[in-house]
């Protein structure tokens, strides 16, 4: 380990930038569309922060939650786009603000 | 020094991909920009000694997922209108105060970072370590995974296939 290595906390800095970026991301559009695109990349930054703690101790841990989450990615994104699709279908709309009624 | 300098090339690349996917009012240039994104983040991992984890995110994130999205946007024909009214959308009296309240709470993150030492190592985390792990350890979480993508299928299916009923 030499001191050129990349330091731990700037890995982690990015990780907790991307991570707001995306949950700005949620909080400003109103296209679902968007909002599933925005939590793709919160749930990457937090997969980025695991792997990087993974190969701060060098351990395999954090590269077998990197799968763990992008399984749980792919399960999401299944569903959601599932749901957009009938959002879609059903309200005309991809407007959020719309599709607020239990009972559309 | 290779490695460091090329994790920040990567680190602002991937900043910069974000932040403009996130400002786009077009989605497919938005998913391009995700693309860079996620590619960048593979660089990155890349770096770190995770081949395993850049390769898995090259080949499901920016592969297979993102052309979900693409798909999905295609079958949708959002066209120009979309377009302005993402535009119409996007003001900025509706997120400013959220996004200021964020802001603080980002700071203080950073904050707290800051204080963590340590390196990230220069040793590689093969493929073969995390297979021995993942089918040690965590198996029962590799069930779990394989329930979860099991639920997702159904539940994709099912939402899916009234659609097509509908539409028949």
């Amino acid at each position: 380990m030499n001191e050129l290595a990349v330091p731990l906390n700037h890995l982690l800095f990015l990780s907790g930038l991307l991570f707001s970026i995306g949950m700005l991301g949620v909080m400003i559009r109103r296209n679902i569309i968007f909002i599933l695109m925005s939590i793709e990349v919160m749930l990457n930054a937090c997969a980025l922060a695991f792997v990087g703690a993974g190969a701060h101790w060098g351990q395999p841990d954090g590269q077998v939650m990197y799968v763990m989450i992008l399984s749980i990615a792919a399960a999401e994104v299944a569903v959601g786009l599932g749901l957009v699709l009938q959002i879609q279908r059903r309200f005309k709309t991809l407007d959020m603000d719309q599709a607020n009624r239990m009972r559309g | 020094m290779l490695e460091t300098t090329i994790f920040y090339i990567s680190a602002a690349v991937a900043l910069a991909a974000t932040i403009l996917a996130m400002t786009r009012t077009n989605a497919i240039h938005a998913l391009i920009y995700l693309i860079v994104s996620l590619l960048a983040i593979a660089v990155i991992f890349f770096v770190v000694g995770a081949p395993f984890a850049a390769a898995l995110e090259v080949v499901i994130y920016a592969g297979a997922i993102m052309v979900l999205f693409v798909f999905v946007i295609m079958m949708l024909n959002l066209g120009e209108e979309g377009d302005a009214r993402e535009r119409k959308w996007l003001e900025p009296s509706i997120w400013i105060g959220p996004a200021t309240l964020s802001v603080v709470l980002l700071i203080e993150l950073i904050f707290l970072i800051g204080s963590v030492e340590g390196q990230v190592s220069q040793g590689v985390v093969s493929a073969k370590m995390v297979g021995i792990s993942l089918f040690g350890p965590y198996v029962l979480a590799v069930e779990l995974a394989s329930m979860l993508l099991l639920a997702g299928m159904v539940g994709a299916f099912h939402l899916g296939r009234r659609l097509l009923e509908k539409r028949a």
